[in-house]
C-alpha cells in the first residue's frame, strides 16, 4: 500500500452569545423553548420587513476576527444567497459573500506531542442562521426560533491532516470563543457546528484531490471518527482501483457511520447579490482599534507567559490557561500572594479545582476570591494552620463568606505554637511515659516521631509540629 | 363647494378647528367611492356592463368601519380640547402594497389574496398618527409590475376618471384615479420607476417621489428595495406637501431611511422662484429603444403636446422670476430603462423568494408528491404573467457568470446617471440648477389593452421617470394640461437629494400662476365632465 495523507478543512458555523438576533429584536437563543415562540414578521419573513443589523453582532464578529489574527474589514457588506427551502422563510439568506467581517487569519494548534500545526483561515464572514425542519407522521414542521440567530462562518484553508487533528482545531477553537466571550460554543447546543471537507493523497504531493464533505460532525469524538472513517473508506476505494466522488456523506454518531446524502456534481447558483435593505457595515480605525484593544490575552499567548514568568510547567500552564475565569482567578491570586507562583499552581489544580467540580460552579462564580485563597496558603505557609485545616478553610470560606483569619480565629483553628502552652502538654505526656522516656535517653532517637505524634493526637491536630519537635528535643534532652 | 372636492389641507384645517366633522367627510368620501368606483376589483368573474365599464374602480377593498372609527376619534380629540394631527379627519386610500393591520394586503396578486398582515407599515402609521383616515385599498399592477394597472389580479382593474376606455397609468394606477375622481383626498404610492408620477400624468394629478430614504419603507412589499419610494398623491402641490410632512423622516426599522432632519415643506411654498436656475434638457425630448428583431435603437420623439406644455411651464416660471437653462445635457437618460430592466427584476426576483407557499399565502390545492412540486405548482398557480416574467429575467440575470455581464455592468451605469444630475445640481458647477423641468411621461395615457402584453413597449413608458430613481433624487409629477383628447398632461420638477422643498415650492409657483388657464376648469369624466371625441 501507498503511504497516504489525509487533507481536511473544517467548515465551522458559531452562534454568537447576543442578546438578540442578528436583524430583529427576537431572543437569540431559543434552546428548549417550544418552536416558534421566539419569532416575529422580521425573521419569519412577512412580506414588507426589513432587516436592521444587531451592532453587537458585528462587534463579536470582529472580536472573533481579531483574535484568529485575522484582519477586521473597515467596510464589509451583507448580500443575499438566495435558494428555497421551507425553513428559509425569505428564500434568501443573509450573509457575507465577498466583502466579508474578516480578511485572513490563522489559528496556531498546540498538538499534545508537542508539535504545533498551522491553519490558515480562509473565509470568517457573518450571516443569520436558518430554521429547522423535521417530519413528523408524514408531515413536515418547521421551527423558525433559529432563523437570525446571529453566525460566524469560518472555514479553514485544508491544512489538518488527521481526525486528532481536527479534533483539537475543534477543542482549541471551543477555548478560544469562550475565552474571549463571543460564543458559549457549546456542541450539543448547536452553538458551535462543524462539517469536515476530506481527500486523500500520497504523501509528499502537492495536488488537492476530489473531495468529499462530511456534515453534521457536532461533537469532537464525531470528527475524529468520521474522518477516520471516511479517509479509510478513500484510501481502501483508492487502493482497489476506485475513484473518489464528490459526495456530501452524514455522519450518524449512533452507529458509527457515515451515509451518502447526495452527489455535489451541480454546485447550486445561490444567486449572489448585495443586500438592498442593509448598509455596508462601517468601522473606523478607532472601531476596529477599541475591539483589538478589548481583547484579553488569548489561551496560547498567556500559556506561554506562564510558564516564562511564573516557571510553571507546559502541563501546569496548559491546565491553568484551559478556561479564562480559572486562568483569572490563578492569576489574581498569584498577585495577591507573597510565596511562589508554583504553590499557587498547585493548590488551584488540587483542591480548588476538585471543589469547583463539587459545586459544578466556574472560578468567577466562587465567594471564595483569589485574596482569600492567597491568604490561606499563607496561613499554611507562616505555620499558622496546618494544610489540613487550610483545605478544610477553603470549603468554609465559600459557605460563609467570612475571610479566613476570621474563621481559624472564630473554630480555634490555629496551631498552638505558643512555647508554654505546647510545654505543659509536652511535660503531661513524657511524665505519662516513663518507658519511652528512658528508652529515648538510652539512644532509641526514633522515638521521637512516636512523641511528636502522642503530642498531636493530644493536641487535637493544632500542635505546630515544628515547634513541637523543637521542644521535645530539649526537653527529653534535659 | 362639495366636500369631497376640497383641498386635504383646507380639510385638515377644518376639523382641526372645529368647523367640520371628520365624520361628515369621510361619511362623503365614501358616498362619492359607492357613486363613482363600481364593483370592486376582485378574483371572482364579473359582468362587463356598459355602465361598470365607465366607473372609476380603483378600491380593491373600503375599510368603511375602519375609516368611520378613526374619523370618529379625530372628531372627539377636537371635541376634548385636543389637536387630531396635520391630517386631521383627511381621507386617504392606500396602494395595496402596503401592510395595515386589520386589512388584507393582496399586492393584486392571487397569492396574497387572503393574506392579513400582523402590522401595519410606517408610512401608513404616520398617516394614521397625524389623524388620517384610511379609506381603503386601491388597485395596482400586480407587486407593481407595470404601468397600467391592468396587470391586477384584481379584475375589473382601474379605468382613467378622464376617460374611462384609458389606462389610468400604474402600478399606482388605483391611487392616482381615486384622488383624481375625488374619491379621496389623499393617496399613498410607491414609485419604484415612475408608479406614483406617471399615473398621477395620467390622471391630472400630483404625485411626489421624494428622496430615496426620506420616507420608511417598512410595510412597502418590496418590488426593487434599492428603488422603491413611498409618496403622496394628491389633486395639488400643498396637499403632497402636507402628505409629506406627516410621512418624512428616519425609521429605526429601516436602516435606509434617512437621518437627515426633515424640512418644512408648507413654508417653502410660500416662497416665490425669483432667481431660482431650472433646467430643460434635449435628453428628455425623445424616448429610446431597442428594435426587438435588430436591437437598433429608435429615436421617438414625445408627444408633440407634451413637449409644448413643458415650454409653456417653462414660459410661466420665467416670467415668474426663474431662470430657465436650456440645452442641460443628461446623456445617461436614456439608458435609464435598460440598467432598470437589470437592477429592479434581480431585486424583484430574490424579494418574491419569500412567496413559497408555506407559510403564508397562496398554497397550490393539488396533491404534491414533494417539496419541488409544492413550490412549482403553488409559484405557478399564484403569480400572474407580469410577476412570472420578472422572476423569469431575474433569476436568468443574476445567475452565476451572467451577473457580471449584466448586474456588474447596470450598476456602473447607474452611478453614471447618477453623475448626471451631481453634475446639473452642483452649486459651483456649470450649470448650478435648483431643479429640472422635463415632460413626465412622452405620451398621456393609452388606450386600454392597447400596450398591455407587450412588456418591453409598457416599460419604455417609464423613460422620462425613471433616472431619478436610479440616482434617489426627487421629483414631482404637476398636471400641466390637456392633450386634444382631453387627456391630462404631467410636467415633471426633478430637485437634488433631500429637495423637495425646492421642487415642491417650483410646483406650486406654476400651480398659482396657471390658476386661471381655461384647461383647469375642465371636469374629468367620472365627475360628469364631458369626453372629447
Amino acid at each position: 500500500m501507498k503511504d497516504y495523507e489525509v487533507i481536511i478543512g473544517l467548515e465551522t458555523h458559531i452562534q454568537l452569545n447576543t442578546v438578540t438576533k442578528i436583524f430583529c429584536s427576537c431572543k437569540a437563543d431559543s434552546w428548549e423553548d417550544e418552536p416558534n415562540t421566539n419569532i416575529c414578521p422580521v425573521c419569519s419573513g412577512l412580506p414588507g420587513v426589513l432587516p436592521v443589523l444587531n451592532e453587537e453582532a458585528v462587534r463579536k464578529g470582529a472580536a472573533l476576527a481579531a483574535a484568529m489574527h485575522a484582519e477586521i474589514n473597515p467596510e464589509s457588506r451583507f448580500d443575499r444567497k438566495n435558494y428555497f427551502y421551507p425553513d428559509l422563510p425569505k428564500g434568501y439568506q443573509i450573509t457575507q459573500f465577498d466583502q466579508p467581517i474578516g480578511k485572513g487569519g490563522y489559528l496556531d494548534l498546540k498538538m499534545p506531542d508537542g508539535q504545533t500545526r498551522h491553519v490558515r483561515i480562509h473565509k470568517l464572514h457573518l450571516e443569520e442562521d436558518a430554521g429547522k425542519t423535521k417530519i413528523e407522521h408524514g408531515t413536515r414542521l418547521v421551527d423558525f426560533n433559529r432563523c437570525g440567530v446571529p453566525l460566524v462562518e469560518m472555514v479553514t484553508e485544508p491544512d489538518l491532516r488527521s481526525g486528532d487533528e481536527a479534533a483539537q482545531y475543534l477543542i482549541q477553537l471551543r477555548q478560544l470563543l469562550r475565552w474571549i466571550g463571543v460564543s458559549e460554543a457549546d456542541m450539543e447546543r448547536g452553538h458551535l457546528r462543524c462539517d469536515a471537507n476530506v481527500s486523500i493523497r500520497e504523501r509528499g504531493s502537492e495536488v488537492l484531490n476530489t473531495k468529499t464533505e462530511i456534515k453534521n460532525v457536532n461533537s469532537i469524538d464525531a470528527v475524529r471518527q468520521a474522518i477516520g472513517e471516511e479517509a479509510k473508506r478513500q484510501i481502501e476505494l483508492v487502493e482497489s482501483g476506485g475513484i473518489v466522488k464528490s459526495y456530501t456523506l452524514d455522519w450518524d454518531a449512533d452507529r458509527g457511520k457515515l451515509t451518502m446524502m447526495r452527489s455535489k456534481e451541480s454546485e447550486a447558483d445561490y444567486r449572489y447579490f448585495r443586500d438592498p435593505d442593509l448598509l455596508p457595515v462601517i468601522l473606523s480605525d478607532e472601531e476596529i482599534n477599541a475591539i483589538v484593544e478589548a481583547l484579553p490575552e488569548l489561551p496560547m499567548e498567556r500559556r506561554a507567559r506562564f510558564v516564562e514568568e511564573y516557571e510553571l510547567s507546559d502541563y501546569d500552564a496548559e491546565i491553568l490557561t484551559n478556561e479564562r475565569s480559572l486562568s483569572d482567578y490563578y492569576e489574581d491570586a498569584v498577585r495577591a500572594y507573597p510565596g511562589e507562583a508554583k504553590t499557587v499552581a498547585n493548590w488551584i489544580m488540587n483542591d480548588l479545582s476538585r471543589m469547583l467540580n463539587d459545586l459544578g460552579k466556574t472560578a468567577n462564580q466562587l465567594v471564595l476570591k483569589p485574596a482569600a485563597l492567597a491568604e490561606i496558603i499563607q496561613l499554611v505557609d507562616e505555620g499558622k494552620i496546618n494544610a489540613a485545616t487550610g483545605k478544610s478553610i477553603l470549603k468554609k470560606v465559600e459557605q460563609s463568606g467570612k475571610n479566613p483569619a476570621q474563621i481559624v480565629l472564630d473554630e480555634g483553628l490555629g496551631l498552638i505554637a505558643d512555647s508554654d502552652a505546647l510545654r505543659v502538654q509536652i511535660e503531661a505526656i513524657l511524665s505519662a511515659s516513663p518507658d519511652e522516656v528512658v528508652n529515648y535517653k538510652a539512644g532509641k532517637e526514633s522515638l521521637l516521631g512516636w512523641f511528636v505524634g502522642q503530642v498531636m493526637r493530644a493536641s487535637g491536630g493544632k500542635a505546630d509540629p515544628k515547634r513541637t519537635r523543637e521542644l521535645l528535643i530539649e526537653l527529653l534532652n534535659k | 363647494m362639495k366636500l369631497v372636492s376640497i383641498s386635504a389641507f383646507e380639510i385638515a384645517q377644518k376639523v382641526r378647528g372645529g368647523e367640520l366633522k371628520a365624520s361628515q367627510v369621510t361619511q362623503e368620501a365614501l358616498a362619492q367611492i359607492r357613486k363613482v368606483d363600481g364593483i370592486p376589483g376582485s378574483l371572482l368573474p364579473y359582468q362587463v356592463s356598459a355602465e361598470e365599464e365607465r366607473k372609476v374602480h380603483a378600491f380593491i377593498q373600503v375599510t368603511e368601519e375602519m375609516a368611520l372609527a378613526q374619523a370618529k376619534k379625530v372628531d372627539e380629540a377636537v371635541a376634548n380640547g385636543e389637536d387630531p394631527g396635520m391630517l386631521a379627519g383627511v381621507p386617504i386610500s392606500i396602494k395595496d402594497i402596503f401592510c395595515v393591520e386589520g386589512t388584507t394586503t393582496t399586492a393584486a396578486s392571487r397569492f396574497l389574496e387572503n393574506f392579513e398582515a400582523p402590522y401595519t407599515a410606517t408610512s401608513v402609521q404616520k398617516l394614521i398618527d397625524a389623524g388620517g383616515v384610511i379609506l381603503g385599498k386601491v388597485n395596482l399592477d400586480e407587486f407593481t409590475f407595470g404601468s397600467s394597472t391592468e396587470s391586477s389580479a384584481y379584475q375589473p382593474s382601474t379605468n382613467n376618471p378622464w376617460n374611462t376606455e384609458h389606462v389610468p397609468g400604474g402600478s399606482s394606477g388605483g391611487s392616482a384615479a381615486s384622488v383624481a375622481a375625488e374619491e379621496t383626498a389623499l393617496s399613498l404610492g410607491t414609485d419604484t420607476g415612475g408608479s406614483i408620477r406617471q399615473p398621477a400624468a395620467f390622471c391630472g394629478v400630483v404625485g411626489l417621489k421624494p428622496t430615496y430614504g426620506r420616507i420608511s419603507r417598512l410595510g412597502l412589499i418590496a418590488f426593487s428595495s434599492s428603488l422603491d419610494c413611498p409618496g403622496p398623491i394628491s389633486r395639488d402641490v400643498r396637499d403632497a406637501a402636507l402628505m409629506l410632512q406627516a410621512m418624512a423622516g428616519q425609521d429605526p426599522k429601516d436602516s435606509t431611511s434617512s437621518v437627515r432632519p426633515v424640512g418644512n415643506y408648507l413654508q417653502a411654498l410660500e416662497q416665490d422662484v425669483r432667481g431660482l436656475r431650472i433646467g430643460l434638457s434635449p435628453d428628455y425630448e425623445a424616448v429610446y429603444y431597442p428594435d426587438l428583431e435588430t436591437g437598433e435603437i429608435h429615436r421617438e420623439p414625445i408627444q408633440k403636446e407634451v413637449h409644448d406644455a413643458v415650454l409653456r411651464a417653462a414660459e410661466v416660471l420665467a416670467k415668474a422670476g426663474a431662470e430657465i437653462v436650456e440645452n442641460v445635457p443628461m446623456p445617461n437618460t436614456r439608458y435609464g430603462i435598460p440598467v432598470y430592466f437589470v437592477v429592479s427584476r434581480i431585486e424583484a426576483a430574490s424579494n418574491l423568494h419569500r412567496f413559497d407557499g408555506v407559510k403564508y399565502g397562496y398554497r397550490t390545492k393539488s396533491e404534491v408528491r414533494n417539496l419541488e412540486e409544492l413550490y412549482r405548482r403553488t409559484r405557478a398557480e399564484g403569480f400572474g404573467p407580469e410577476p412570472k416574467l420578472r422572476i423569469l429575467m431575474g433569476m436568468y440575470l443574476s445567475a452565476a457568470g451572467y451577473s457580471s455581464d449584466y448586474y456588474q455592468h447596470a450598476l456602473k451605469v447607474r452611478a453614471m446617471i447618477r453623475r448626471d444630475f451631481d453634475r446639473v445640481f452642483d452649486p459651483i458647477g456649470e450649470f448650478s440648477l435648483d431643479a429640472m423641468l422635463t415632460p413626465t411621461t412622452a405620451a398621456t395615457a393609452f388606450k386600454r389593452k392597447d400596450v398591455f402584453g407587450d412588456s418591453l413597449l409598457m416599460q419604455y413608458s417609464d423613460q422620462m421617470t425613471v433616472a431619478s430613481n436610479h440616482a434617489g433624487v426627487p421629483a414631482v409629477t404637476i398636471p400641466a394640461g390637456l392633450d386634444d383628447g382631453g387627456l391630462p398632461i404631467g410636467i415633471q420638477l426633478i430637485g437634488n437629494d433631500f429637495c423637495e422643498d425646492m421642487i415642491l415650492r417650483i410646483g406650486r409657483a406654476f400651480e398659482q400662476k396657471t390658476q386661471d388657464d381655461a384647461w383647469r376648469k375642465v371636469r374629468p369624466q367620472a365627475l360628469g365632465g364631458e369626453v372629447q371625441a
